[in-house]
């Protein structure tokens, strides 16, 4: 590939990959072999057109700005990163997750932050089902709808969601906590509604201000959390597993 | 995995580029599965013909001859256009049964890849453009299609095991996931008096379906009705005659992508099959929502 593709004009201007000139391997591996401290602070992807694990394992504190749709595992295993994908994400956006943040300006496919450990991940549009399916630990903020089975075995993490939920929200939920402004379908095996103590109120205005969300108030939400009876084997339960 | 596409067109404008449109969309998913591929087209309808697309996998020894035997036999004009191993055979719609059964008798090594007044079904083993270019499936007219590339999980890699498949007359389906208990489904069908050509799951859920349309239900209807009598992992494109359907299961971990414009419906397993179709930059892009029926029809 021609080496004249790579921009790059000054410090602070962005390195751009034109994704329909360059490999996806070319892009992933240039981020790979980012030095601590390097001054490419800013990436910038063109013609991403579904592409799966765009700007996969990035270590380095660097933003990258995706300009279209991804496919499968978009900013996978992200440690550090600030990635934007203005567009749509395919399943698996942001899976382990480490820490950085990812976000997504259209609509986020099935399973989005899944087993993340750290990190922040908002989804401007709607997300689907098995959203922070067994999330460790990954903050998610949501400004539509989630689909059914989200939070599924959630471990920990703050999981936000401004519009609705589908149904079996947090089934056999551990110790994540589940903030939803619109309506659930329903709740999974073990899931219940919490009080909203102060400290959970201020601890949702900390993500709200964290994704950029205004005009709406952590009062407006419902908290829902383990009910903690399936943690240890009783045969009264069961029935609910 | 499997991969699936499927185009219906609303712009009469793009018909004679539905086949070089769905080929690309097909080829794009080629990493969903390398087994077999095959493509349904739905062409521009004729008063006076109707269609049998026939599969051999001896087309010289089987073919020859076959044109004017037929003709012969049912006492009708018959045309065959023959494309790699399979081939087109036309003649009158009220001889279409008839021949079907002549054909069989006549070529007993023969399958039938599907009837009726419009459809045309390839398929084989092999990647989509292999499949696509053996077939010159670019060139091709017409107002709908689904295509599917394979990667096998219930049933053999074989010719017939590979997708669509058709078990009505223009009625056909392409499949990503496995059904569990298609077999009972089969046995059922079976005793209804429906046919089935071999031990594959999705075979089922096509035979399914026409089962429910000869009844007197509609696409949409037929389609509600897979959500209670199948069980497994299911997202099905479905063709008809004039119309485009797609359903997916209640759990909904078979990825699936839509797209509609003026011009076109257009359906993908995943967003690249549908990023070079025209104005799809400004189209109304959509995950379909678990257990819910979408159909669309001219």
């Amino acid at each position: 590939m021609p080496a004249t593709t790579l921009s790059k004009t000054a410090a602070h201007d962005p390195r751009v990959f034109d994704l329909d000139q360059l490999s996806l391997r070319e892009l992933n591996q240039a981020l790979h072999n980012l030095a601590p401290g390097s001054n490419e602070t800013a990436w910038e992807v063109l013609n991403p057109k579904g592409s799966h694990s765009v700007a996969v394992g990035v270590d380095q504190p660097v933003a990258i700005d995706v300009r279209g749709s991804v496919g499968y595992y978009c900013g996978g295993m992200n440690s550090g990163s600030t990635i934007t994908v203005h567009g749509s994400a395919g399943p698996g956006v942001g899976e382990n997750m480490m820490s950085g943040s990812i976000t997504i300006k259209g609509d986020a496919s099935q399973y989005a932050g899944a087993t993340g450990k750290g990190g922040l991940l908002v989804i401007e549009g709607n997300a689907s089902s098995r959203c922070g399916i067994s999330m460790k630990g990954i903050d998610i903020v949501v400004h539509g709808n989630i689909g059914h089975m989200s939070a599924f075995m959630a471990q920990s993490g703050n999981l936000v969601v401004l519009g609705d939920a589908g149904d079996a929200l947090g089934d056999s939920i551990y110790e994540a906590r589940l903030f939803v402004r619109g309506k659930v379908d329903s709740l999974g095996a073990d899931c219940i509604a919490k009080e909203m103590r102060a400290e959970h109120l201020e601890l949702l205005q900390g993500l709200l201000d964290r994704a950029g969300v205004t005009g709406v108030k952590p009062s407006e939400f419902k908290r829902y959390g383990s009910a903690r009876t399936l943690y240890n084997f009783n045969i009264d339960n069961a029935d609910a597993y | 995995m499997c991969g699936i596409v499927g185009l219906f067109l609303k712009d009469k404008s793009l018909e004679p580029q539905l086949g070089a449109m769905l080929s690309q969309m097909l080829i794009s998913l080629s990493d969903r599965g390398p087994d077999s591929a095959g493509i349904a087209i739905y062409g521009a309808p004729s008063k006076n013909e109707a269609k049998i697309t026939i599969q051999s996998a001896k087309p010289d020894r089987d073919f020859r001859g076959l044109e004017a035997e037929l003709a012969k036999a049912i006492g009708t004009p018959v045309t065959i256009a023959v494309k790699s191993t399979h081939a087109v055979v036309r003649t009158t719609p009220a001889k279409i049964d008839e021949a079907r059964e002549t054909i069989q008798t006549l070529r007993p090594d023969i399958r039938i890849m599907g009837a009726g007044d419009v459809v045309e079904i390839y398929k084989e083993v092999g990647l989509p453009e292999a499949v696509v270019d053996r077939f010159d499936v670019r060139k091709m007219t017409g107002t709908h299609g689904i295509g599917h590339t394979r990667m096998a999980t219930e049933s053999a890699v074989t010719t017939m095991g590979a997708h669509p498949f058709s078990t009505g007359a223009d009625q056909c389906l392409v499949h990503n996931g496995s059904l569990s208990n298609h077999n009972n489904v089969r046995r059922e069908l079976i005793r209804e008096g429906m046919k089935f050509e071999t031990e594959n799951d999705t075979e089922v859920a096509a035979a399914y379906l026409s089962s429910q349309m000869a009844h007197g239900k509609n696409l949409g209807e037929a389609l509600e009705g897979t959500l209670s009598d199948l069980d497994g992992f299911f997202t099905f494109v479905v063709g008809t005659k004039n119309g485009f359907g797609v359903v997916r299961d209640p759990i909904a971990c078979k990825p699936a992508v839509m797209a509609e414009t003026d011009q076109y419906v257009a359906f993908g397993s995943e967003y690249r099959a549908l990023t070079k179709l025209p104005g799809i930059d400004n189209a109304r892009v959509w995950e379909p929502e678990p257990a819910t029926v979408y159909f669309w029809e001219h």
